[in-house]
Formats: C-alpha cells, structure tokens, sequence
C-alpha cells in the first residue's frame, strides 16, 4: 500500500438483532465512529452477517471507494471467516478488515448497564478504528492437500469416517490402538433403542472396512507424532509387535489353546480368562491372533514354546519388534472415543469390594451369548442367576465428588435397555432403576422408556446413599425415593452400577500431540458446538463420535460421516490456503539468535553468513512470540504488529 | 469522575483459549464490569512489555495477560514464554512504583467462560482496593 494512501474507514455496527441492539444504543456508537479521524461513513444494521447486511458493506466499499473495514458486531471466532469473504469479494484484501466484538464482550457482558455497555462499544470501536488504520494487506499461501487421510481410532464413528473417504477414493491409515477394530459396539450384546443383536450389525460392517481397497487397517498401533499443517501433515505411527506374522496367520486359535497362561479376559471386562496368545474375539478384524508378551512366560525367561508347536502355519515370530512408520496425509479425524467411569477408585457403592455390585460394561458381557457365561446372567459370589436386580445411573456422573456431567442420556438409556433385555427373557426377574431424572431424548427413546415401565421394571427417583452386603451375598439398596419422600431399603440379588461417560486416558496425549482443546468435562472440544461440530480449531484436524462428548451409535455413525464430508472438502480441491499472519523479520536484526529458542516449530534459522534470521514461512504459525521476544524490534508478526497492538492499547479508554 | 472509581483493565486475551473464554462468558451472561477491555493477540507469547506499559500510559489501573492452560498453548509453548516476561514486568513496574499486583497473569481455558468472569470480576476488584493507578493524572489522550 502506497504510504501516501489516504485512509478510508467505514465503520459497520451491528444490532444483532436484539443481542446487540437491545443493550447498546448502535445509532450513537455509529455518531460516535463518525467523528473519528479516517472514518468516511457508517452504517447500522439489523444483521450485518445476513444477505443484505454483507451487501450493505460491498456498496459502501464501492461508493465511498473505502479502503478499511471496521464490523462491530459478534465475535471474530464464528464471524471473521464472513467479512473476509465478503471484503475481498468488494476488492478489499481481507487484512484490510478488523473485527469488533460489541456482543459476546459487551452487550451480553454488561446487560443491566446500558450506558455503561454503550460508552465501552464506543471505546472499543476507537480501538478498532484506530488499529484499522495500520492494518496492511497480506497474502495467503495456497499450499497442496495431500490425498490421503489419517483415522486414529477404528470404533464405529472412526470406521464410517474411513468407510465414507475410502468411498470417495481417498486413501485412509485407519490407525487402532488395539489388537482389533470396532470399539465399543463390538462388546455389547443387543442396541438401544432397537435392541438389535449389536455384532450382527457391526461385524458385516467391519468385514467391510478391511474388504474396502482404499482402506489401509494398522491395528495394535498408535499415533505418536503429528508434524506439519493443513494437507501437509506426517503422521508417526508406532506398531506395537504382535509377534505373529500377518501373512501367514488365519485366526485359528490353536495357539491361544495350547498356551498356558490364563490372565483375566480384557474383552470380557476381566470375566473370564485367556491366553498370553489369544485371538481378540471371534469376529476380530483382522482375525488374527496376538501374543502379549507382558503375560507371555518367555519374558520371565521361561522356554515356553507352546504356541510355536501348536501353529501349523509357522506363524509366530518371537523376533518381532516395536516399529514406526511415517505417512503423510491431508487432513486427519481423531475418534478415539471415550470410557466408562471407573468405580474401583472410590469403591463406589461397594464396587472392589462386594462380590455382587458389577458395572453395566461387565454386565453387557454377561447379558451376551458369545460372553464368558454365554449369556446367563450369574453373579459372583455363589454363581447363582439373580432374581433380583437394582441398576443405579448416573455413577460417576452428575456428581459433585466425581464428575459432575451428565453422561447426555447414553447411561440412562444403556441401563434401561439392560434391565429390558433381562427381564423380557426372565419375566419373573425384578429389576429397579434408580434415576436422577431419565434423559431419553431422541425418536424411539421415550417409548422405550415406556416400554420398560410397561414390562413391570420399577423406576425409583432418588440417587442411593448406600449398598449393604448381607452375609447371604444380597445387597440393600438405601435411597431416598424423592417422589414418595420416604427412605426405602430394597434387597436385591445383584447391582449393576450404570456408569458415567468419561475421557479415555489417551484424550490428554492426543490433545497435546495435535493441540486440539478440551472442554470442562475432559472431552476433546469441536470448533464450535453449534455449527461446527465436527471441525476442530486446528485447519485440517476433525473430531467424530464419543471422544468429543457423550454419544449414542447414530449420533456417533453421524458424526463419522460429517467429519469425513468436511475432510473430503480439502482432500476434493487438493488444494488449500494458508493464513497470512506469519512473522517476518527485518535488516535490523543483530543475529541474537533469542528468537530462534522460543519458536515451538524451528520455523526460524539464524543465517550466519548474514548474521540475520531468516523466518520459513511455511512452517511458521504465526503466534508472535519471537516479536515479543527480539530485543531490538527486528522481528514482527504480521496483523499483530507493534504499533498495530499499540494503536488499540492507546485507545482503550475514554480519558477525562 | 470523583464519585465512583471504576478500575481500567486491560486484558490481552489469547486468541485460541482465553478470547474464546471471554465469548463464552459472554454467550453465559456471566457478568464482569464493562471497565475490562480485551485485547486479542494470537498468543500470550506475544505480549510484549512494551503493551503492558503502554497501557499503563494510557489510563489502565490493572493489566491482565491470559492464556492457555500450560500444556494447552495452541502454540506449543508461547504461554511459558508468556510466563517468563510477566514476572519480569511485574519486578519492573514494582521497581517503577506502580506495584506488581497491578498485573496479573492468568491461564483459562476456551471451556472457562464462568473462570473468566470470575477472575476479571476478582482482579477488577483488586485494584479497587488499590485505588487508581498512580500514572493516571499525569496522562491525556493524544
Ligand atoms: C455400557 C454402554 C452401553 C452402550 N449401549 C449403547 C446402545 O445400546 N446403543 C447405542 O446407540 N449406544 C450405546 N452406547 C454408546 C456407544 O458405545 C457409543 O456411541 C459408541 O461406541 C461411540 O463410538 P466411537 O467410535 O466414538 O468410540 P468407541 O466405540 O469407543 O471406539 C473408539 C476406538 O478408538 C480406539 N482408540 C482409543 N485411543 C486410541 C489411540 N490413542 N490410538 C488409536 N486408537 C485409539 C479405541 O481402542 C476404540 O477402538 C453404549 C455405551 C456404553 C458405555
Ligand atoms: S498364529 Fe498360528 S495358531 Fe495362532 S491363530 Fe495364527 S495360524 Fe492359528
Ligand atoms: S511467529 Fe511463532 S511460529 Fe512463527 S516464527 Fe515466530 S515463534 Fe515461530
Ligand atoms: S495460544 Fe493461548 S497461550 Fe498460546
């Protein structure tokens, strides 16, 4: 931009609505941005982001020739891509524009201070006008998307992300930390609300994945290093051996038979035992086997060669070792799901230390054929079948001691569906749910609570207190029956306690490796939790299913499918553009080298012939922190330059 | 003016966490004094000393830098390096009489919005009980 260029500001405020226009008065904001030095016309609109509002700016940039753009409106974190697009579209580049945020910062901020709301709309609108001002034009790089696409996570929301994109023809790493794919769903017996039997409808859709040709399966690996940026991403991926050659391997299981060591079933949620060779479940995909070494007697230095003998394929191989691969990928969706919580920290309600209290997940492997009772429930103590059973929701969950989320009805209805399944085999059986509140919120889901009211499972409204064990084994339920108000004490034969949803332990690593924020409930956090659900704050990166808050199987599917549609945008064009906010140095530098230490990425190298760094544009992310650091002033961030930050901090308040 | 003192703050708010802590605050209609005017950098890294005393120059009671939660930093490690030169300002403007709790550094995450209303309504607070900043009656606006 020439420096002569008369600058020409047009300052556009927004009502919102109410939101805004309710709180502040937007008519003197805008006499009052009319008074400011460089501001040539104002404008005030109902919604400035609508159709109209976005052509009101593109006519004043025409007709008052406007060089700069001032919105006072919302936030620049939903509505800051919209004015870009919408400047640039008038022949404005996109940096001329800046953003004020008089809503979420102000009128909702201040609600019952009206002048007060106002006269800070006013300050912060000067602030705006006056770094718009100094605003520079900036290019964006478009740099290329690469076609293949990274899954950490093969559940079910991982396996339809990988499904859809391999559909389209992308190639997909669907990379799961365990032995198999399929998740969750894989250990359940029957799903609500339908009660369809849940491998009859997985497992076809797991042969589908490994069947589909654009689908590379690493199972028994992990993700461990991401590096790069938007379609340009290297995805380390470390293979934990298994010490069975794939190739050869067919999933017979001989060796998990021959093998000596019994150690409790992790499938089977501990009931159970198997092999330190074992074959993951009969429906594995891949359907191969895996030795875990950990429990394998040869790590206590045994000669144990059982397995070896019993394989006739000479398919295991003791030299196997931990490996890593690099790949590269355009973009990567993250669905590693979420656990339940644990009660054996707190001995919740006796769980750890009463034979008979059990959680829903042991229980779902109980209730199924292919479990380890195959399908009859028994409990522990005695082996006996129940007759009758108390399930408590929300442990875990909705409790200031624990975790104080709701679990979004998955728990209430799991429970449901338990006692359902139990007692429309075994009429005779009593089954009572002690709720909070049942949160049964989507098509099919009431009636499915009607329908276990209407099978005779009796629903009491209070959260226990306690569980006794009697001598015998049976439990005493203690809880407060809040719609009766009086205290009952009810024996049962068994608890089942339902479980809160809670972050699976990789949720922390996999934050931090991709810098994807959390919410408060631990859970990894969408870019917006209205319109951008499946869009992570980093360009590129996409979320599905349980790992970004509690979810039932559709909403999980659901969310796989969108997050591959918002993948295959990038992975389409093959093509996309970076953001123009990067540092750039100048010839003051005096080769300190202080800057080069700070940057989290070695986008900076110090030239030492030059005596001068140089900054690599590509890899910079543009946070500022070597401006901040560089004693001399030689380096800056481009849009958050020194006197760019300084024009709005000079501004910040009215002085008398 | 005499009647009432409403403390200046400024806070400069991290784009990724803390910005997004603030609208959130808002989108809850968690309540803080309308005296707080944020300052949205990409970073808590890049705030220099230089905005910190500019502000000061220019009519701020209380300075409050906010970022991610440490590990959390959409940058790595700018937040530490935020860190750093916070506790460096704080020794200088100790040294230059305007006292160290007149800045205040504070980590909040984009889940935090009630954190945010909370620690702006505290340190607002704060700097009621130590009354205006001393360098205001020396400044005008230009
Ligand atoms: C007890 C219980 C019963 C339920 N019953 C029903 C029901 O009847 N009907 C219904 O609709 N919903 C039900 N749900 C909810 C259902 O389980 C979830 O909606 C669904 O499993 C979510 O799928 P997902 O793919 O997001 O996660 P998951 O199924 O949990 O899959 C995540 C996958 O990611 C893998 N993974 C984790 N970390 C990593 C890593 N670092 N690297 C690589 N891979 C990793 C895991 O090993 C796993 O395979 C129930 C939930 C529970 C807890
Ligand atoms: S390793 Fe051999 S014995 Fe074991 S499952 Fe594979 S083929 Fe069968
Ligand atoms: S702005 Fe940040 S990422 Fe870019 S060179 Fe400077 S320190 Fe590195
Ligand atoms: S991005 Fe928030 S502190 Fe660095």
């Amino acid at each position: 931009m020439n420096e002569e260029e008369e600058i020409r500001i047009g300052v556009f405020v927004c009502r919102c609505g109410v939101n805004i226009g309710g709180v502040v008065d937007c008519d003197e904001v805008a006499r009052y941005a009319a008074t400011l030095p460089g501001v040539v016309c104002t404008s005030v609109n109902k919604f400035t982001c609508s159709d109209s509002g976005q052509a009101d700016i593109q006519e004043h940039i025409r007709k008052y020739n406007l060089n700069r753009v001032v919105v006072a409106a919302c936030t620049p974190k939903t509505h800051e891509p919209t004015f870009r697009v919408c400047c640039e579209e008038a022949g404005l580049n996109q940096y001329l524009f800046e953003f004020v945020n008089i809503r979420d910062q102000c009128s909702w901020m201040h609600i019952w201070d009206h002048e007060g709301a106002t006269k800070k709309a006013k300050d912060l609108v000067r602030m705006g006008v006056y770094r718009a001002k100094l605003l520079e034009p900036l290019e964006e790089s478009e740099v290329a998307v690469d076609p293949n696409a990274v899954v950490i996570g093969a559940g079910v929301a991982g396996m339809q992300a990988a499904m859809d994109l391999g559909d389209m023809g992308f190639h997909v790493y669907l990379v799961e930390k365990e032995p198999s794919i399929g998740g969750r769903m894989a250990r359940f017996d029957k799903v609500f609300p339908t009660n369809d039997c849940s491998i009859c409808i997985l497992g076809p859709k797991m042969v589908e994945v490994a069947r589909n040709e654009n689908i590379e399966i690493m199972s028994y690996a992990e993700v461990v290093e991401v590096e790069g940026f938007v379609g340009n991403f290297e995805v380390t991926i470390e293979h934990k051996p298994r010490y069975i050659d794939m190739d050869k391997c067919n999933g017979c299981a001989q060796c998990a038979e021959e093998c000596p060591v019994e150690v409790p079933y992790d499938f089977n949620e501990g009931f159970g035992t198997r092999g330190a060779a074992y074959v993951p479940f009969p429906q594995a995909v891949p359907l191969r086997a895996v030795i875990d070494l950990e429990n394998c007697l040869r790590s206590e230095g045994k000669k144990c060669n059982a397995c070896t003998k019993a394989c006739d394929r000479d398919a295991i191989d003791f030299s196997q070792e931990k490996r890593y691969s690099k790949v590269k990928a355009g973009v990567i969706i993250v669905a590693p799901g979420s656990v339940t919580y644990d009660p054996e920290q707190r001995n919740d309600y006796g769980y750890g230390i009463y034979d008979n209290v059990i959680t829903t997940m042991e229980f779902e492997r109980l209730l199924n054929a292919d479990g380890p009772t195959e399908g009859h429930v028994i409990r522990a103590s005695d082996c006996k079948e129940p007759m009758r059973l108390g399930f408590i929701n929300c442990v875990g969950s909705r409790d200031i001691k624990t975790n104080v989320h709701c679990s979004g009805g998955v728990c209430c209805m799991f429970n449901m569906k338990n006692a359902i399944l139990l007692k429309e085999k075994r009429p005779e059986i009593s089954c009572y749910i002690f709720y909070i509140d049942i949160r049964a919120p989507f098509r099919g889901y009431d009636e499915f609570y009607n329908r276990a009211r209407d099978i005779g499972i009796r629903f009491i409204r209070g959260r226990p207190s306690e569980v006794i064990e009697l001598e015998n084994g049976n439990l005493v339920i203690r809880a407060e029956d809040t719609l009766k108000g009086e205290v009952r004490n009810i024996e049962v034969d068994l608890v089942v306690l339902g479980t809160g949803i809670v972050p699976h332990k990789d949720i922390e690593k996999i934050s931090k490796m991709l810098k994807i924020p959390r919410a408060a409930d631990g859970l990894l956090m969408e870019a917006h939790p209205k319109l951008g659900p499946v869009d992570t704050v980093l360009e590129g990166v996409f979320v599905a299913g349980g790992a970004s808050g509690p979810k039932d199987i559709p909403f999980a599917v659901a969310q796989g499918s969108g997050a591959a549609s918002r993948a295959a945008r990038l992975l389409v064009t093959g093509k996309t553009k970076i953001e123009g906010i990067t540092a750039v140095s100048d010839e003051s530098c005096i080769g300190c080298g202080l800057c080069v230490d700070v940057c989290p990425y070695g986008a900076l190298t110090l030239d030492e012939k030059e005596n001068r760094v140089m900054v690599v544009e590509a890899i910079c992310k543009g946070c500022g922190t070597c401006a901040a650091t560089c004693p001399v002033g030689a380096m800056e961030q481009r849009h958050f330059k020194n006197e760019q930050v300084e024009a709005q901090v000079k501004n910040l308040f009215t002085l008398a | 003016m005499e009647a009432k003192f409403e403390p200046r703050i400024v806070a400069f708010c991290c784009n990724w966490c803390s910005y997004a802590g603030a609208d959130l605050a808002g989108v809850s209609r968690y309540q803080y004094p309308p005296g707080v005017r944020i300052v949205r950098v990409m970073c808590s890294g890049r705030v220099e000393p230089v905005f910190i005393f500019d502000a000061f120059k220019n009519g701020a009671d209380g300075v409050i830098v906010t970022g991610c939660l440490p590990g959390d930093c959409h940058y790595v490690s700018g937040n530490l390096n935020a860190e750093r030169r916070v506790e460096k300002t704080r020794k200088a403007l100790e040294y230059l009489g305007l006292g160290a709790e007149r800045l205040r550094l504070e980590w909040i995450s984009a889940s935090e919005g009630m954190k945010f209303a909370e620690v702006m309504r505290g340190f607002s607070e704060e700097i009621k009980e130590l009354g205006p900043s001393p360098l205001k009656s020396q400044v005008k606006n230009e």
